[in-house]
């Protein structure tokens, strides 16, 4: 049996506010009244789509080992690198790299679906393949993009043991018909009447694959429990289903009001929410458009009910800050040239050599455990840190990401140069052993104290704007 | 414990350039201005010189490297001039090296000069971005006064000190060096400043404010070392000798072992003890007459009080707020308003707290001027307490 064995997502904690971004934008689209409600996930200044879809793919692998991953497809319309393999940054971050075959899936908002496909398509060949999709789309000052979309990140393990939910078949379809598209020399999407893409795009395109998914799959639309079909215009997913007979009932929320649409990755965002709560039996139809259409076919089984708890999509979103900085939203986009002052200019060139050698440590936060007196050590040296020890070449590769770390020191740091002031980093230390001066992420000052509990997470630490945009990714510690 | 250099090095002369912004002058001027004085105050020609040591903490945004710029700059006749660096403790490292040369008798003469000229950076603060490649990769984004700042919250946590008693401690600390400064004509900072004011100034790294951080300043100082067997044939008087030095440096267990708690600098008790045991010291509370110590932030100076065996662990605070390191206290610190007030040109620091002992024992202090000192501290401390060098000089009178 093939199919889907875990799920995970990843949202990040700051929620910005509709109605201040209406408020700031009025004065110039005061036609943007109607989305000024609720709240879309706002990626802190330090997380792109690598740092997300690790995140969404750690909180998959709670059940599961990492070294057990054969394939890694990597979904988004907004990788950070054009030519470096994304899916191998993430692969480096689980600690995975050894019988890995890692890609990129992009170009369309189709990807997210395309990678699943393909994903599950590679598990016929043996292995588990993980799939991580994340999108975090740049969008134009006061546009009803920047009002709609979301940042966030899903991540599925397909399998063949223990299936939580079989697939049970899919249909595409691909054509050229453009709603929307991005060029290579903009980071902006740039979209054709809604009308249109309505009537001669979803209507003509949707229906048809739906359909032949059905008679693939030997169903009717009535047998759809879950319906789940991102769209920017939240009528249409109703009038899809409508004409292929799935109840109304059936649609899935698009999780609009408080998380906004995620892109390439939202089919499988949508997947994790319904995932969470589906029962054995229950049939999932998951639809992705963009140049044609994806469909896929799911049916939940008793396995679903059993898979140990993980934070999932209601976990990440209850996570929540509200962000009614509108200012903040756009400065942490670079979409403001804000006065960074001469501390921002230190160089960030990085040695790539240097991070070849030591990308167990700085990827995958890779420590050392003492053979000898079992300390355990970050980073891992050749001398033990211990020292009533000081044994030469005696320690064992440690991975301390998973771990949990307490504070022994802090600071808040107006000095330092930070897009997000004060600075908050501070030593941590491992109960297991091993301890380091971190940089802190969504932090606050209420959370920050001697003691507090922090997890490990991945983040962008600096970015080499000098050399086209060279990612510095590392861990940081983050408030439990 | 090796046999030590106690009285075999004597101070033949020294000199210091004004501390401060020094938008006059470049390293090159300032080197000058210390040497000059060195080299008359010593009584000596140029050519006696038989070795020196130049010290610079950032020399890549002022003098560069090699010990070529104090060779021409000075136009030194051709010796050997060996650059050192080792952060916040290179001036006293300068001096040892020195001091190891005539303690030797590889040199009769040797000369020690730092200096550190930083204000052609453009912005306030230290200039930041060191650290090899792979520490760019991993390290947190942090700057002096954040990595110091957590001495205080560990302080606090180790010895159940509350904010408020710990930042009016702190505040004293400082207070007490403007006072001090403000006797110093050539301190960068020369104004005694209101309790009030330490108190409620602008944070910079939590919970450090503004006057918890020392000045960041352009200077030079130097000493010309000799033997006291040649002081005295040169007919020199008030001879004031070495009596220890000693470095302790930082092996990563502080950093990367979970045995400390960030309260304290393991390297500062080590390097002080020995430095104790070398200049024959029993006790240092009621031996040590005056002491200059790394005040880089206030809270440094409280905790390093402790680690130099003077205050008890976890007590400094109390001594602090009773006046015991004031200038009118049982051992006056800072008498010349430390880093806080005369300033912090890095390479220069180490030779800028020898210079004011030296002055203390000749009785030449002016206005800040104690009462028959007899021995002298000074301490350096380099990098973050997690990780740093921590040098202890101890110097007096020549019996």
């Amino acid at each position: 049996m093939v199919g889907i064995v875990a799920y995970g997502a990843y949202v990040p904690r700051l929620r910005l506010s509709r109605q201040a971004v209406y408020d700031a934008n009025k004065w110039f689209a005061a036609g943007l009244r109607g989305l000024a409600k609720g709240e879309r996930s706002m990626a802190n200044w330090d997380e792109d789509s690598i740092t997300m879809a690790v995140e969404a793919s750690r909180d998959c692998l709670t059940s599961h080992k990492p070294e057990d991953v054969r394939n890694i497809y990597f979904a988004s319309t907004t990788h950070p690198f054009k030519d470096r393999q994304n899916a191998g940054v993430i692969g480096t971050a689980l600690s995975i790299e050894q019988n890995l075959s890692a890609s990129d899936v992009g170009g369309s908002l189709k990807a997210g679906t395309q990678a699943l496909v393909a994903g599950l398509n590679a598990v016929k060949n043996g292995g588990a393949s993980l799939v991580a999709a994340a999108d975090k789309r740049l969008t134009r000052v006061a546009s009803a993009n920047e009002l709609n979309y979301g940042d966030g990140a899903a991540a599925l393990l397909c399998g063949t043991e223990n299936v939580i939910a079989k697939l049970v078949g899919h249909h595409s379809v691909s054509m050229d018909f453009v709603d929307h598209f991005r060029g290579d020399e903009t980071d902006f999407d740039y979209g054709w009447e809604e009308r249109w893409i309505r009537d001669e795009g979803y209507s003509k395109i949707v229906p048809p694959a739906i359909k032949a998914a059905l008679a693939a799959c030997k169903l009717k639309g009535s047998d759809i429990t879950h319906f789940i079909m991102p769209s920017l215009m939240p009528a249409v997913p109703k009038q899809m289903a409508k004409a292929c007979g799935i109840a109304d009932g059936a649609v899935r929320d698009l999780l609009g009001a408080t998380l906004g649409d995620t892109g390439a990755a939202h089919a499988l965002v949508m997947l994790v929410d319904a995932l969470e709560t589906a029962k054995e039996g229950d049939k999932i139809m998951v639809v992705a458009f963009g140049q044609g259409a994806d469909v896929l076919v799911f049916e939940v089984t008793a396995e679903n009910a059993k898979l140990p708890k993980r934070k999932g999509l209601s976990g990440w979103m209850a996570r929540r800050k509200e962000e009614k900085n509108y200012m903040k939203f756009l400065a942490f986009n670079e979409m403001l040239p804000i006065d960074k002052g001469m501390r921002a200019e230190f160089d960030k060139k990085t040695a790539l050599s240097v991070l070849w050698r030591k990308r167990d440590m700085i990827y995958g936060l890779v420590g050392g455990k003492c053979k000898v007196c079992g300390t355990v050590q970050f980073p891992r040296s050749q001398v033990c840190v211990n020292p009533n020890c000081h044994a030469i070449d005696s320690q064992e590769p440690y991975r301390m990401a998973g771990l949990e770390a307490n504070v022994m020191s802090f600071t808040a740091d107006s000095l330092t140069y930070s897009p997000d002031p004060p600075a908050y980093y501070g030593m941590i230390t491992f109960p297991e052993g091993g301890r380091f001066m971190a940089d802190f992420t969504d932090s606050d000052k209420e959370q920050v104290k001697v003691g507090a509990k922090m997890r490990m997470t991945f983040r962008i630490r600096d970015n080499d704007t000098m050399r086209g945009g060279f990612k510095r990714y590392f861990w940081k510690a983050a408030p439990v | 414990m090796a046999r030590g250099i106690k009285d075999k090095v004597a101070i033949l002369g020294m000199g210091c350039s004004k501390f401060g912004e020094r938008w006059d002058s470049g390293a090159e001027e300032l080197m000058l201005e210390a040497y000059k004085e060195a080299i008359a105050d010593a009584g000596i020609d140029p050519n006696q010189l038989n070795a020196a040591w130049f010290s610079t903490a950032i020399d890549e945004v002022h003098v560069g490297k090699s010990g070529i710029p104090m060779s021409t700059t000075l136009r030194l006749p051709n010796i050997p001039v060996t650059h050192v660096e080792n952060m916040c403790a290179s001036g006293t490292e300068a001096f040892r090296g020195a001091c190891y040369a005539v303690a030797s008798g590889a040199a009769d003469i040797a000369i020690a000069l730092g200096v550190e000229k930083l204000k052609d950076t453009g912005y306030g603060g230290l200039p930041g971005g060191r650290g090899g490649p792979l520490q760019a990769l991993w390290s947190a984004n942090g700057t002096a006064p954040g990595n110091f700042a957590q001495l205080a919250t560990a302080y606090m946590t180790a010895h159940g000190v509350s904010g408020e008693d710990l930042k009016k401690a702190i505040g004293h600390v400082s207070w007490k060096s403007h006072q001090n400064g403000a006797k110093n004509p050539k301190a960068h900072l020369q104004k005694a400043v209101e309790m009030e004011t330490i108190l409620n100034a602008p944070m910079i790294a939590s919970p450090l404010g503004l006057f918890d951080c020392c000045g960041v300043s352009d200077g030079a100082a130097a000493a010309i070392v000799t033997t006291p067997e040649i002081a005295k044939a040169m007919g020199k008087q008030n001879i004031v000798s070495v009596k220890a030095l000693q470095l302790s440096v930082s092996n990563g267990s502080e950093s990367g072992h979970n045995s400390w708690d960030g309260s304290y600098f393991h390297t500062t008790r080590i390097a002080s003890k020995k430095a104790y045991e070398e200049a024959g010291i029993k006790d240092p509370r009621k031996e040590v007459s005056m002491f200059e110590v790394h005040d880089c932030f206030s809270v440094t100076e409280l905790v390093t009080m402790e680690d130099l065996h003077i205050s008890q662990p976890g007590q400094g605070w109390k001594d602090v707020l009773d006046g015991f390191y004031d200038a009118d206290g049982t051992i006056p610190c800072q008498i010349d308003g430390g880093l806080k007030c005369f300033g912090h040109p890095i390479g220069a620091s180490g030779l800028r707290m020898l210079y004011e002992m030296y002055l203390q024992f000749q009785g030449r202090a002016g206005a800040r001027q104690l009462k028959d000192p007899k021995i002298g501290m000074t301490h350096n401390l380099g990098g973050a307490p997690r990780e740093n060098v921590s040098s202890v000089a101890i110097v007096g009178r020549y019996e």
